[in-house]
C-alpha cells in the first residue's frame, strides 16, 4: 500500500488515508507547539474524495452529537467550506477542539465502512480542517433576541461551554461562573498546548462571549455563592458541569515526598501556568532527569510528553497492564513513542524512596501477571512474588485517574449524589434531584471524554429550554419528589 | 456610592506595617459579603503571575472590601506588593477553604507567631464574638515585628506576647508562655496555633498530653486552591488531606509536621532563580512601568 506523502495527495491509493503532517519527533520534544499540523486544501479534498458517502452512515451513528458527517464531508468535496462548518456546528460547537481530542479511532472513525479494507476515512482531521478555516476568517455570530430567561453555568469546560453556547444561540442570557482565572476547564489545564493550542480554546471562548454568554471568572460555587443563591440571583435554572478536577492518589509509602505529583498537580502548572516559560511566568515546575508516570491514560501520556519536553532524558510510562489494555488513544501512545518515552509494562508501584532531603530518588515496583479475562472480558493484574525492582528516578507524576470536585455537592442540600460523588442525573434529561438543576459532563458520568461531556450537556441544555419554556418563573431550587 | 463603580481587585489601601509586612485592601464586595473566619483567598497579579494563596486577615461588607497582611518573602509577594492603591489586581478568587469551627468553648487560647497574627485575628475576633475567654499569646523576633497588638488586645480579655531577643513581652518563644499558663490551671477548653509550622508544632506537643484541643490553620504551597492539583496534600493521623477544601485548619495533634515543613521547600531554588532573573531584566522590564 503506498501512503502519499505530505503535501503529495496525488496519485492516490483510495484504501489509504492521506497522511497529516506532523513535527518531527526530533523538533517537536523540544518545543510545545502543535505536533500535528493539520490538512491543507489540497490534502482534505484528497481526504474527502474518499467518502463513500454510505445511505445509512455508520459513522453518525458513533459520534456521541450525531455530527451529520457525509453530509458535511460532501461539502468539503464541493468546497462549500463555510457550508460544511455550518452542518458541523448544527450539533457541535467546538469542532475545533473536537477535531483535535476527539477519539475518533473508537467513534466515528471505527464505524467508517473504508475503514474494513484500508484505513478509515479521517472524519477528525477533515473536521477540524474546516474549523480552522472558519477561525482563520473570523467566526459570523448571528444574535438572536433575548427570551428574558436567565440561566446559570457552572464551570466553563466543555460541558459548560456547550450548554452556554446552545442556550445562548436560542435567546437565554447565560452566565458562566469559572472558578479558575480563565475559562476552557480541562481544555486549558489539561490537554497540553502540542496537542489543543490554547488560542484555539480562547477563540472559542470569545466566540461563545460573542454569542452574548457573560463569563464569571474567579467564581467558585459553593463558597462565593451557594447554588440556591443563583436562583435568588434571578437565575432560573443551574447547569453544572464542574468536572472531575480531584486526583487520585495511590496510597503507597513515600507519596508525599518532594518530587512526586499528581498529574493535575503537574499538568496545571505545566498548561495553566505556562511553567514551560519560567521564569518569563512565574509559577515554578522542577523536573528531574529521570520521570516515572504511573497510569495508561491520556494524562499519562501528556504528563510524560510535557516532562520530555521540559528536559527529562529519561520518561517512562508505568503501567499494571500491558500496552493491549492500555486506555490512552493509539495515536497519542504511537506520537509518544516515536518521542522515545520508554514503557514499563505489568509494573505496579509499591513504595516511593526518598533521598536525604525528602526529595523522591526512586521507585520501588512489582512485576504483575495478567489473570485469564473474566465475565466483563477484563484480565486482572496480580503481582509476582519476590519480583521488586527499583528504578532510578527523581520525579513522579501520579496519573492514575480523577474524581468529581465535592465542593458543589457539600453545599448544595437535597443535590442526590452516588458512590465517587457523582451527582446523580436523569440520563434522558441531565436533570439533578433538584428541579430546575441540571449537570453533564465528568460531574455526572465519572472521568470520560471532551465529546461525551459536550453529548450530555446538550441533551441538558435541550431539556432545560424545554423546561423553562413550559414552566413559570423559578425562585428557588426545591427537591424533586 | 463611589465605591460601586470599582472593579474587582482593586487596591484601595496600602499600608507598610514593618520593615518586612504589608497590608493591602482589596474591593471584592462578592468576596467580603461571604468572608468568615479561618478562610483563604487567591490572588494573581498579571497574566503571568503566580496564582497565590493568602488568608483573609480582615473584610467590611460594608465597603466591600478585603484585606491580607503579608510579607514580601519571594518575587510574586513582590510583585503584590509593589502594586499601589488604585492598581487593579487582575484576579481574586475566594472565600476558599473551610471556616474556622467557631463555637462557645470556654476558654480558649489563640497562640499566634509573625505573620501567622493576621490570620488569628479574625479567629480570635469571631471566638470573642460567640462569648469565649480569650487569651492571645502573641509572638516575633523582636519588637518592631509584632504585627495587630491593638487589634488583637481589643478582642483579646487577656493578653501575652514573647519575643526571640526579649525586646518586648516575655524572652522566649510564645509556646514557653502557654506552657506556663497551663502550669498556672489556666483550664484551656480549646487551644488555635497559627504560625510557622515548627512553632505550631511545638504548640501540639505541649497540648497533647493534657488532652487540650488544638488546631492549627496549614499554610502549604498550592496552585488553583479547590482541590484540583494535590500539591498542598497533608498528612492528618493516616489519611491524606487536602488543604485546599478539606482545611486549611486541622487537628493539630493529628498533623505531620515534619512532612509539611519538608514540602514547603519543594521550590526553593526556583524561587531564587525567579527573583535572580527578574532583578537582572529588572532595567528593562515592561510589567513594572506604572
Amino acid at each position: 500500500m503506498s501512503r502519499s506523502l505530505n503535501g503529495s495527495c496525488k496519485p492516490q491509493n483510495r484504501l489509504a488515508a492521506v497522511k497529516v503532517p506532523k513535527q518531527e519527533p526530533s523538533s517537536r520534544i523540544k518545543n510545545f507547539k502543535e505536533v500535528v499540523l493539520g490538512y491543507n486544501e489540497e490534502q482534505a479534498l484528497a481526504e474527502a474524495s474518499r467518502c463513500l458517502n454510505c445511505p445509512n452512515s455508520p459513522c453518525v451513528g458513533g459520534c456521541p452529537v450525531g455530527v451529520e458527517i457525509p453530509g458535511f464531508i460532501k461539502l468539503v468535496k464541493e468546497k462549500k467550506f463555510d457550508e460544511a462548518i455550518a452542518k458541523i456546528k448544527e450539533k457541535n460547537s467546538l469542532p475545533a477542539i473536537c477535531g483535535r481530542v476527539c477519539p475518533q479511532e473508537e467513534q466515528c472513525q471505527r464505524n467508517c465502512v473504508m475503514g474494513r479494507k484500508g484505513d478509515a476515512v479521517s472524519i477528525g482531521q477533515l473536521e477540524r480542517f474546516v474549523a480552522d478555516l472558519e477561525r482563520g476568517k473570523g467566526f459570523q455570530v448571528s444574535t438572536v433576541p433575548s427570551n428574558g430567561k436567565k440561566v446559570a453555568v457552572v464551570g466553563a469546560g466543555p460541558a459548560g461551554l456547550t450548554v452556554a453556547a446552545d442556550l445562548a444561540k436560542i435567546g437565554y442570557k447565560v452566565t458562566v461562573f469559572e472558578a479558575l482565572h480563565t475559562g476552557g476547564g480541562v481544555l486549558v489545564y489539561g490537554i497540553p498546548e502540542f496537542r489543543l493550542p490554547k488560542q484555539i480554546v480562547q477563540a472559542e471562548i470569545d466566540y461563545i462571549k460573542k454569542l452574548g454568554v457573560e463569563f464569571r471568572p474567579d467564581a467558585l460555587i459553593g463558597r462565593l455563592f451557594t447554588v440556591n443563591e443563583l436562583f435568588s440571583k434571578g437565575y432560573e435554572a443551574v447547569f453544572i458541569g464542574t468536572g472531575a478536577g480531584l486526583p487520585k492518589f495511590l496510597s503507597v509509602p513515600g507519596e508525599n515526598l518532594n518530587g512526586v505529583y499528581s498529574a493535575n498537580e503537574f499538568l496545571i502548572r505545566v498548561n495553566l501556568m505556562k511553567s514551560y516559560s519560567f521564569p518569563l511566568h512565574k509559577t515554578p515546575l522542577s523536573v528531574g532527569k529521570n520521570v516515572a508516570v504511573i497510569g495508561g491514560g491520556n494524562v499519562a501520556f501528556d504528563s510524560a510528553r510535557c516532562a520530555l519536553r521540559l528536559g527529562a532524558e529519561n520518561v517512562y510510562i508505568i503501567y499494571r497492564r500491558s500496552r493491549q489494555e492500555m486506555p490512552a488513544r493509539e495515536e497519542e501512545i504511537r506520537n509518544a513513542e516515536e518521542e522515545g518515552i520508554k514503557f514499563k509494562f505489568l509494573a505496579a508501584p509499591t513504595r516511593f524512596v526518598s533521598d536525604e532531603q525528602g526529595h523522591v530518588k526512586g521507585m520501588q515496583y512489582v512485576t504483575m501477571k495478567l489473570t485469564e479475562p473474566d465475565a466483563s472480558g477484563r484480565s486482572k493484574p496480580v503481582p509476582i512474588e519476590g519480583s521488586e525492582t527499583l528504578l532510578d528516578v527523581d520525579t513522579i507524576i501520579v496519573a492514575i485517574g480523577r474524581t468529581p470536585n465535592p465542593i458543589i455537592q457539600g453545599t448544595t442540600p437535597g443535590l442526590k449524589t452516588q458512590t465517587g460523588g457523582i451527582i446523580v442525573v436523569n440520563k434522558e434529561t441531565g436533570q439533578t434531584s433538584l428541579e430546575a438543576v441540571y449537570a453533564g459532563g465528568d460531574i455526572a458520568t465519572g472521568e470520560a471524554t471532551v465529546i461525551s461531556a459536550m453529548g450530555s450537556a446538550k441533551m441538558a441544555a435541550k431539556c432545560i429550554h424545554e423546561y423553562l419554556s413550559k414552566r413559570e418563573k423559578v425562585k428557588t431550587c426545591v427537591a424533586l419528589r | 456610592m463611589k465605591q460601586k463603580e470599582l472593579a474587582q481587585g482593586t487596591v484601595i489601601e496600602k499600608q507598610q506595617l514593618n520593615s518586612v509586612t504589608k497590608k493591602i485592601t482589596i474591593y471584592a464586595p462578592d468576596i467580603a459579603a461571604k468572608a468568615r473566619a479561618g478562610q483563604f483567598i487567591i490572588l494573581k497579579v498579571q497574566p503571568d503571575s503566580e496564582r497565590i494563596p493568602l488568608t483573609l486577615s480582615s473584610w467590611s461588607k460594608k465597603h466591600g472590601t478585603i484585606t491580607n497582611i503579608f510579607q514580601e518573602v519571594g518575587y510574586s509577594t513582590k510583585e503584590l506588593g509593589n502594586l499601589e492603591v488604585g492598581d487593579k489586581i487582575m484576579n481574586v478568587a475566594g472565600p476558599l477553604g473551610n471556616p474556622s469551627e467557631i463555637a462557645k468553648y470556654g476558654t480558649v487560647a489563640v497562640v499566634c507567631g509573625g505573620l501567622g497574627t493576621a490570620v488569628a485575628y479574625p479567629v480570635a475576633k469571631a471566638l470573642k464574638e460567640a462569648g469565649n475567654k480569650v487569651v492571645s499569646i502573641m509572638g516575633a523576633r523582636n519588637k518592631d515585628l509584632f504585627i495587630l497588638e491593638e487589634e488583637m488586645t481589643a478582642v483579646s480579655d487577656e493578653v501575652y506576647f514573647s519575643s526571640d531577643d526579649g525586646s518586648k513581652g516575655q524572652k522566649g518563644f510564645v509556646s514557653d508562655i502557654l506552657k506556663s499558663l497551663i502550669a498556672k490551671n489556666y483550664n484551656f477548653n480549646m487551644v488555635f496555633a497559627i504560625g510557622p509550622p515548627i512553632m505550631m508544632s511545638v504548640i501540639a506537643d505541649i497540648t497533647r498530653p493534657y488532652g487540650i484541643k488544638t488546631i492549627a490553620s496549614l499554610n502549604p504551597i498550592m496552585v488553583d486552591g479547590m482541590g484540583m492539583c494535590g500539591a498542598c496534600r497533608v498528612t492528618i493521623g493516616n489519611d491524606v488531606k487536602f488543604a485546599c477544601v478539606d482545611g486549611p485548619e486541622f487537628d493539630a495533634h493529628q498533623v505531620n509536621f515534619k512532612e509539611l515543613i519538608q514540602r514547603l521547600k519543594s521550590y526553593f531554588a526556583e524561587e531564587k532563580h525567579v527573583t535572580l532573573v527578574v532583578q537582572q531584566q529588572g532595567r528593562t522590564c515592561q510589567c513594572h512601568g506604572r
